[in-house]
């Protein structure tokens, strides 16, 4: 081997070691900034400081935790890849919300049978209200509509009993 | 001694309350007056004597006996006298018998009115309150007792509240300290507030259930805890917006509502009492949804038991739940006897509840009403079902999950949409039937002026339309409610003659009520306004900086200044930063985020600098989790638009609340005159 090709390889060496030696700085100067990794904090939570996000907590366990996405990000995981990483090192808990799967639909689908039950109660209740003739009808509906029914008896009866009862209580 | 005082004065007022309870039903059964009357007496004597189970706790508290375990637990020497007082609330045991002296000041002051006129439902009242009460009491006297001692035998350090055989007393140089979070004054004020009005809400349902009882139909029980619902409403809304305050203020996320499960289980009695507020106006009016207005007010007395269940139980544990504890199956317990006894009570009446009356028209008031009811219950339902699910899926999957944020939002948001429609049409709807016509003829004006809202934002470069419908809604209730006042004092003037200020203040005194729900509703619409400013367009960054650098955000500019380290008298170490804010190259002036470590509990707590104006919010966090230095410090910064009309419109809906609570003499004479 010429002796030139030695000094070469020589210099190869030294310069290969000395790019290693800034590539990590070279890294960090391109690398995550705190706004990308907060962007991924924020979506998650750590299972010791229940209900405050990642990006918000001040924990030695949490900075470890951004620590771990900024690390993942610099080695260009995406945000999903992140948070399955999370996802399947502790479990769903880490994410803000139960994913929708399994059992965790219940989540989502309770809320929801409950209100549009209570919708479609309300909804009968105003048509029955509406079936059943109005008490006391306005002039401006004797226009066009049926005769004014008259006021039913039982109803009568009622206020009667009410107003005997208050005026007995108030004795 | 005055641990044994504090002890015996708490035993003594159980006795008398369940002495209450019993004499109180059987004069109900025997007919015989005289017994009911002692049982009044009884319940006006809680008071006065738990006051002195209190007094004895804020002495020991006050004067550090660190021998007391829950002196030892919330206090130490360095505390200012102010908040060794106030860590009366600090802390599990504390808090409970604070709530139980608060519910006894309530109950004795029930016990003061006349009750000539309402005889039979007073029995049932004291009943209700006095049990109530003996829950409580009964879980300071067995299970949290504030007066627990600390003691040393040979298996080491024990606590009890006698001297266990064999045991010596210690008496401990000094505390573990309050919990630095709970030193801010809003975290000093705000439990006070939230306590009032849980407790507050028992006093109308000890009546509801009264009148169920004894199967009377008519709003007596209504008109005779207006005044108390009322209180408990603005004491329950001024502790959630100083709790908000709190965590805008010290919590350090730029936010003010985080959806933690112990802010919900505060929510929770407050959308049912509002929805309670809402049905009782129809149930007076037009004698209608009885039914409703009794299931509310039992809805929210269970749901300021469950509150009250969370947060002390250790069930969950979150940023609040400060405490932990074994009382958690005595609390379900009773949730699960209440919710039995009231449900029946209700099914057994319901049909007598029923009104004969019928809704005739979708747009008359109390279809409105009944539908803005609805809507505090679909979130009331999913805040409810996301405090719940974390636990239920620990039982049957095994597994916690996190119910966050989105979850909660994405229900919010259209409900606040669809109050805020309902806010417009409702201060022009009248009872029982409105047509569509004069409706519209009412309405077409405000229209015109709203369209303001739309304009301003797109004209803004705004491009978002969920905002752009929002801003139009807020600037849609505004305009209605001015048109409308405007419209009444024009009536009114043309009418009497009168000069324009006699007009006004007539008009408002006339109906106070109704005026005091257009201020209310007005304060809403600037709280939404505020809320639409931070979820919509909240911006953020963060970065490290050496002295004299600069992070820009938005149109501002954020230059780090300089830095003061010092230790304070409260043993403190605070970092505070000295930052200087410019807009578009202007200097603004200088704010101090600043971090306080505490070295008792090795705590740090981040207080972040806020520039405030009517427009925006700039806000900068010194981080907490880096190291702080002059060389070098991280800030959070974030930009919150209109964040201010937020806590503007709070004070505005409390100011309404004020109003419709506060009644002048005149009203009163003639409320006292006419029933």
């Amino acid at each position: 081997m010429p002796k030139n090709s030695k000094v070469f390889l020589g210099f190869m060496g030294l310069a290969l070691l000395l790019i290693s030696f800034f590539l990590p700085a070279l890294a960090q100067g391109s690398g995550p900034t705190d706004d990308e990794v907060n962007a991924i904090a924020r979506q998650l939570y750590c299972p010791v400081c229940e209900n405050i996000p990642l990006d918000a907590c001040g924990t030695v366990a949490c900075e470890q935790w951004r620590g771990i996405i900024r690390d993942k990000l610099a080695e260009g995981w995406t945000e999903d890849q992140i948070k399955e990483y999370f996802v399947a090192q502790y479990g769903d808990r880490v994410l803000a919300e139960p994913p929708a799967s399994g059992f965790n639909w219940l989540a989502y689908l309770i809320p929801i049978l409950v209100f549009v039950g209570g919708l479609i109660l309300l909804g009968l209740g105003f048509r029955k209200w509406k079936e059943e003739k109005p008490v006391r009808a306005t002039s401006r509906q004797s226009k066009k509509g049926p005769p004014l029914p008259k006021a039913d008896e039982e109803y009568l009866q009622r206020v009667e009993q009410e107003l005997k009862e208050r005026s007995r209580s108030q004795e | 001694m005055v641990a044994e005082i504090g002890f015996g004065a708490l035993f003594i007022t159980l006795i008398f309350a369940v002495y209450g309870v019993g004499a109180a039903i059987y004069g109900e059964r025997s007919r015989n007056k005289a017994w009911i009357q002692s049982a009044q007496q009884a319940m006006k004597l809680v008071f006065p004597i738990l006051t002195i189970s209190i007094g004895s706790l804020l002495y020991l508290l006050a004067s550090g006996h660190f021998e007391v375990v829950y002196v030892a637990n919330v206090t130490s020497r360095s505390m200012p006298l102010y908040l060794k007082m106030t860590a009366l609330w600090g802390g599990q045991a504390g808090s409970l018998l604070f709530w139980s002296w608060l519910l006894a000041g309530f109950i004795s002051a029930v016990t003061l009115r006349k009750w000539d006129r309402d005889q039979d439902l007073l029995p049932w009242v004291i009943v209700v309150n006095l049990v109530t009460l003996i829950f409580f009491l009964i879980l300071n006297i067995f299970y949290e007792n504030p007066f627990t001692r600390y003691w040393q035998d040979a298996s080491g350090i024990i606590t009890s509240f006698g001297q266990p055989p064999g045991a010596l007393p210690i008496f401990p140089r000094d505390g573990a300290g309050l919990n630095p979070y709970l030193r801010h004054p809003g975290m000093i004020i705000h439990p006070p507030m939230q306590y009032l009005g849980f407790v507050g809400f028992i006093i109308p349902f000890s009546f509801a259930v009264a009148s169920l009882i004894t199967r009377r139909t008519d709003d007596r029980w209504i008109q005779l805890s207006r005044s108390w619902t009322l209180w408990a409403w603005l004491f329950l809304s001024l502790g959630l917006i100083l709790g908000a305050r709190w965590a805008y203020d010290v919590l350090g996320w730029g936010g003010y509502w985080g959806w933690d499960p112990v802010e919900n289980s505060a929510l929770m009695p407050w959308l049912t009492g509002t929805a309670y507020l809402h049905a009782v106006l129809i149930h007076e009016k037009r004698g209608m949804f009885k039914e409703w207005s009794m299931v509310l007010i039992v809805l929210t007395y269970l749901l300021v038991i469950f509150g009250t269940f969370i947060t002390r139980s250790g069930l969950l544990s979150s940023v609040h739940s400060f405490a932990q504890s074994t009382i958690g199956p005595v609390f379900l317990g009773f949730i699960a006897l209440t919710l039995l006894i009231t449900a029946w009570l209700l099914n057994s009446r319901w049909k007598i509840l029923r009104s004969p009356h019928v809704v005739q028209n979708l747009f008359s008031r109390e279809a409105l009403i009944i539908i803005s009811v609805v809507l505090f219950l679909g979130l009331l339902v999913t805040v409810f079902w996301g405090v719940l699910f974390p636990m239920i899926s620990e039982l049957v999957t095994g597994q916690k999950v996190t119910v966050g944020p989105p979850f909660y939002e994405r229900v919010a948001a259209p409900i606040l949409g669809g109050l805020l429609i309902l806010m417009v049409i409702c201060p022009l709807a009248v009872w029982s039937y409105v047509s569509f016509r004069s409706l519209g003829k009412l309405l077409w004006k405000p229209f015109l002026v709203s369209l303001i809202g739309i304009i301003l934002p797109l004209l803004g470069g705004l491009t978002r339309w969920p905002a752009v419908i929002a801003f139009w809604l807020v600037a849609f209730v505004l305009a209605v409610n001015a048109f409308e006042f405007a419209r009444r004092i024009r009536k009114r003037r043309k009418k009497a003659g009168e000069s324009f200020w006699s007009s006004l203040t007539r008009v408002f005194r006339r109906n106070q009520r109704s005026y005091a729900a257009m201020i209310i509703h007005v304060g809403v619409v600037l709280m939404a306004l505020g809320i639409i400013g931070i979820e919509f367009f909240q911006s953020e960054t963060q970065g490290t900086l050496a002295e004299g650098q600069s992070i820009n955000l938005d149109s501002y500019t954020m230059t780090y200044e300089d830095l003061d380290i010092f230790i304070t008298e409260d043993a403190r170490e605070v970092a505070r930063a000295v930052v200087s804010v410019n807009k578009d190259g202007e200097l603004l002036g200088v704010i101090n985020p600043r971090r306080d470590f505490y070295f008792e509990s090795g705590q740090p707590v981040t207080i972040p600098g806020v520039r405030s104006t009517l427009l925006d919010d700039f806000y900068v966090i010194l981080v907490d989790w880096k190291e702080v230095t002059a060389d070098g410090a991280t800030f959070k910064v974030y930009h919150n638009p209109l964040v201010k009309w937020l806590w503007i419109g709070a004070w505005v809906f409390i100011l309404g609340v004020i109003v419709a609570t506060w009644q002048p003499k005149k009203t009163a004479a003639r409320i006292i005159k006419s029933g």
